[in-house]
């Protein structure tokens, strides 16, 4: 056994010099940009003397607040690089007819629209989402932290780690060349041998740790730590539809996890669920992931419907109508995701009688849809609608989200998914309700909560700028794939034959260069908004006459949230405050009970990253030693009992009397 | 272009995506309306508009918003409930066209009985393989059928998962290894038009496209005819060749078939020694093969990249082949060339305790 010992091998495992791809230009060219923009930051940091500060402040804190200010971070820097690819998916197709190639080789290009996918959905909707709830859902449900303050910041590092992977896969090796979902057989190990495939594994189950305990750690808080008087039926919308998604999180994301595990055995052990032969069989696999991907999507889009209920009542000066109803149609969704996995094949071959059971509780979803915009109609009806950023992103979206849904429940009629499944239209209409519903609402919320988490609003004219080049853009990029859809043109083709198609592709690249400009505006308008600061500045806590308890305190708020714990009485529980004539309370302060900061989470992190990066490239002594180390330093972690600690009085007095200076001045 | 198919069944699909279009406008359209006026009517600098801050409940109103998209469900759900079983897939179409329907057996006397035409489809690494068990020929790239004719298609495929898709034809269904699924369709204008792959399935996927003939009766034997002059004979040996991963294949024509190589295909026995699916089933219902059922564990192995011939899968790069990293394999002889020196060229996707060094022999029957 010993005479073949290699000990590169042993020591770097499958890994060898030629897995760096130093002959591809373009990735040497975005290694070059990524590297000196690394650089920059990290020169920068120890210019200015950051590290303690970041260390101390961010990578260390348990505060929900900065942890859901960094996933919205990650979230957006993903955004980059998911966006990237879709500019070199759309610029392919707008050039690739008859005997022009096209710019990228199917071996690029396959796997730029795989990461695509997975980068969109995993490392951007997702960390948006969850940096949202994590940030909003406290604040408004009168809490001081979430139930769980250290597992929060471990989950954060967790779906971190995920991503870093999914970077280097990048400059070291490759990424998986199978479409966002690695079907098998394709990305078993005999059609997909070597990294991709593990990279896409291994990053999704480092990242689904954290968004599992992420999950649950939100439903212990919604569940458990709610302020006196706010009964279920008197929470935030956005607080029960964040609870409906994290119920579904905990319920779907093992089975993703049991998936991925499955597969990641039948290319490391040779077992034979998904394999062709000895008795595996694939549409296992279609059947479990779907049962995660389909309330996945649910998961995304439900805190957005959450994030509009609360726009649309504040913006329109108004309570939200319907809201019995509109927490009924949200739990309706909830169980409804679960019976409707099917309609993502249809074509595989099922009976009639099983597709159409599919197809129609795909439909019976739109009703309890239906029902949200008709509430958010109304809400507006006899309100004063004032059209800043947020609520301009709402009316965005409940015009386009219509329309995707529109095709959305044409997608559910089987005899038609037949002809139009797979194709353009299926992509068009996918990014239809994920841009017009989740990325708009992940925008509407941020210009929404941004001034609370920094203290000043986000620059109006950037914004608008922003939204404006978003909103056409998605329209002139995404209403020509419908049309291609319709002409029967299939999705993830790298070339096409009939030039007539052309001009499609090139409105649609236009498209998703207006989405360039929106995006580059985003950007300009953080950097305006931190410039002006002062102009923009919020010192009342409450700038757009909120309705509910996060505009009740200070912004940014003070670590404990709320100096006393609030009593609510009444729906918008911020609003019936300010009706009744609150009174802050100046004196009768207590010490505050408050978690103390860790750094094991991003830790454990490093580790995950480490033991990936080894299970991907087959170096067994890294990965043994990373995983022994995760064990340790978790047991570790037990051991430390110095987890809390208490804020003063003299901080809380000193602390709110600096907020009511503020409130005079204003 | 999906609109206006040319067969049959695609125009009934294309029929119901109207509808269900129309269905669906009546609640879409009011509310794109409704979010326009109220949004600007309703916006705070026009203070002639009534404000209600206290209206945020209305019974009537719920049951309105709640009652009028379940009554377009209910309404679409019976289209789907119906229209799902009638033109599902597997049942046999019952009109070749609205005017003409099929009426089995026992015919009426006025209807002429139409023999449906059989064509067994193979999706291959990255080209389709067609078989005419009626008449007794094969081609790859290229289909072709009588008008007004009902076609059954069987349909698998030999390595990965595809979606046999003629637009202007019928609905897709996938073409999954190991399985068979069923499409039944008729083209009714003569002319060419254009098949495809529609699910993703490798490197050389985007030129995994195909003509369709549909021919007037006279011209598909002639068709046939021709296939049979120009073709050559289809045994086990040229299908293995043909099996090689390849891309934009040109058309090819086999004169004859071997007989029973499609079930082979689909049964994952095309090569010598292996044990069909077929059979391996018949032990499973007999109750299991036993302990002698261990023999049959390298029978069932089906290598359909022949690995244990030193081939590697296409497009694979280091380390799971030698080719470098991200290299760019455009062409197919470059994708299916075999591996290279290296003797641990192939060990990253081999499975442990498989694949590794030369294979045992076969076991053979």
């Amino acid at each position: 056994m010993f005479q073949n010992l290699d000990l590169a091998k042993l020591l770097f495992g499958r890994l060898t010099l030629q897995a760096i791809p130093y002959h591809e230009p373009i990735l040497i060219a975005t290694f070059a940009v990524v590297a000196l923009g690394g650089l920059t930051v990290l020169g920068a940091m120890t210019y200015f003397r950051l590290w303690g500060p970041f260390w101390r402040d961010w990578v260390t804190t348990v505060d929900h607040k900065r942890i859901g200010i960094m996933y919205c971070v990650l979230g957006l820097v993903m955004l980059l690089r998911g966006f990237a690819d879709a500019l070199m998916m759309r610029s392919q197709q707008a050039v690739a007819f008859g005997d022009n190639a096209g710019w990228l080789p199917p071996h690029h290009y396959d796997q730029i629209f795989t990461a695509h996918g997975v980068i969109m959905i995993f490392f951007v909707a997702m960390p948006l989402v969850t940096g949202l709830m994590n940030f909003a859902v406290p604040l408004q449900i009168g809490a001081r932290d979430v139930a769980f303050p250290f597992l929060n910041n471990f989950s954060f590092w967790m779906t971190a780690a995920g991503a870093v992977l999914l970077m280097a896969s990048l400059f070291i090796g490759e990424f998986a060349r199978t479409g966002w979902l690695a079907y098998p057989p394709l990305s078993g190990a005999d059609y997909s041998p070597g990294v991709g495939v593990d990279y896409f594994i291994w990053s999704l189950q480092i990242a689904g740790v954290g968004t599992t305990l992420s999950g649950i750690n939100l439903v212990a808080t919604i569940v458990k730590m709610r302020a006196p008087g706010l009964t279920m039926m008197k929470l935030p919308v956005f607080t029960w539809t964040s609870l409906c998604t994290n119920v579904l999180i905990v319920a779907s994301f093992p089975v993703l996890t049991a998936v991925l595990c499955l597969l990641a055995l039948d290319r490391y052990v040779g077992t034979n669920f998904f394999t062709n032969d000895l008795g595996g069989n694939p549409m296992m696999y279609f059947n479990l992931i779907w049962i995660w991907g389909h309330p996945e999507v649910y998961i995304l889009i439900l805190p957005a419907f959450g994030i509009f209920s609360e726009i649309v009542s504040t913006f329109s000066g108004k309570r939200l109508f319907g809201y019995a109803s509109m927490v009924y149609a949200t739990v309706v969704i909830t169980i409804l995701s679960y019976l409707v996995w099917l309609h993502h094949f249809f074509t595989m071959g099922s009976g009639a009688t099983v597709n159409s059971f599919f197809g129609i509780t795909t439909m019976i979803i739109s009703i309890p849809t239906g029902a949200k915009i008709f509430n958010w109609l109304f809400t507006m009806y006899r309100g004063r609608i004032r059209f800043e950023l947020p609520m301009m992103w709402t009316i965005a979206f409940m015009i386009t989200f219509v329309i995707g849904g529109m095709t959305g429940v044409l997608l559910a009629v089987p005899p038609a998914d037949f002809i139009l499944h797979n194709s353009l239209f299926l992509v068009a209409h996918f990014h239809n309700v994920i841009i017009g519903g989740v990325l708009f609402g992940m925008f509407a919320g941020i210009n929404f909560w941004f001034p609370k988490a920094f203290g000043f609003r986000l620059d109006p004219f950037w914004g608008k700028m922003s939204f404006w080049f978003w909103v056409s853009g998605f329209y002139v990029a995404f209403m020509p794939l419908y049309l291609l859809g319709l002409m029967g043109v299939t999705r993830r083709a790298n070339r096409f034959d009939d030039p007539s198609l052309q001009i499609w592709f090139v409105i649609a690249a236009f498209g998703a260069l207006l989405i360039l400009i929106g995006i580059l505006s985003t950007i300009v308008q953080f950097v305006v908004s931190v410039r002006r600061r002062e102009a923009l500045a919020d010192t009342t806590g409450d700038p757009w006459h909120g309705r509910t308890l996060e505009w009740s305190t200070a912004s940014p708020p003070p670590a404990y949230n709320f100096a006393f714990t609030p009593v609510i009485h009444d729906h918008d529980a911020w609003s019936d405050m300010k009706t009744r004539g609150y009174e802050r309370p100046m004196e009768g302060f207590r010490p505050i009970h408050m978690p103390r900061n860790t750094g094991v989470g991003a830790i454990l992190s490093g580790l995950s990253v480490a033991l990936g990066f080894a299970l991907v490239w087959y170096i067994w002594w890294l990965a043994a030693a990373s995983f022994v180390a995760i064990l340790a330093v978790a047991i570790w972690h037990t051991f430390n009992y110095d987890r809390e600690y208490y804020v003063p009085v003299d901080e809380v007095a000193r602390q709110e009397a600096e907020r009511t200076r503020l409130l005079a001045a204003a | 272009m999906l609109l206006s198919p040319s067969g049959d069944v695609a125009l009934q699909q294309r029929n119901i995506l109207l509808t269900s279009t129309a269905l669906m406008l009546i609640i879409i359209l009011p509310v794109l309306v409704l979010t326009c006026v109220f949004a600007w009517h309703y916006r705070a600098a026009n203070t002639q508009a009534k404000y209600d801050p206290k209206f945020h409940h209305s019974t009537g109103l719920e049951v309105v918003i709640w009652s009028m998209p379940l009554l377009i469900i209910i309404m679409l759900g019976a289209i789907t409930w119906l229209t799902t079983h009638l033109l599902d897939p597997y049942r046999p179409i019952g009109r070749t066209s609205a005017a003409k329907p099929i009426t089995e057996g026992r015919a009426s006397g006025r209807e002429e009985m139409v023999k449906p035409i059989t064509v067994q489809v193979v999706a291959l690494d990255w080209k389709w393989l067609f078989f005419y068990p009626e008449q007794g020929i094969a081609t790859v790239n290229e289909l072709a059928a009588p008008v007004d004719v009902p076609i059954v298609f069987k349909i698998t495929s030999q390595a990965v998962m595809n979606s046999f898709f003629i637009p202007t034809l019928a609905g897709q269904i996938y073409a999954m290894p190991g399985m068979q699924t069923t499409l039944h369709a008729v083209i009714n204008k003569p002319g060419i038009y254009d098949g495809l792959s529609a699910h993703y399935s490798g490197a050389g996927f985007s030129k995994m496209t195909f003509k369709f003939h549909g021919l007037d009766p006279a011209q598909f034997d002639a068709w046939v005819a021709k296939v049979k002059a120009e073709g050559e004979p289809l045994d086990r040996a040229r299908y293995l060749k043909l099996e090689d991963p390849s891309e934009g294949e040109p058309v090819r024509y086999f004169s004859s078939t071997e007989p029973g190589l499609y079930d082979a295909i689909l049964n994952m026995c095309t090569r010598p020694g292996k044990m069909c699916m077929s059979e391996m089933m018949m032990t499973d219902r007999r109750g299991g093969g036993g302990k002698d059922s261990r023999e049959a564990v390298e029978r069932l192995r089906y290598d359909s990249l022949r690995r244990d011939e030193g081939k590697e899968a296409p497009g694979a790069t280091v380390p799971g082949s030698g080719q470098p990293a991200k290299a760019e394999s455009h062409g197919g002889a470059d994708a299916a060339r075999p591996s290279r020196a290296d003797p641990h060229a192939g060990h990253g996707g081999a499975p442990p305790g498989g694949g590794q060094g030369p294979a045992p022999t076969q076991l053979t029957r």
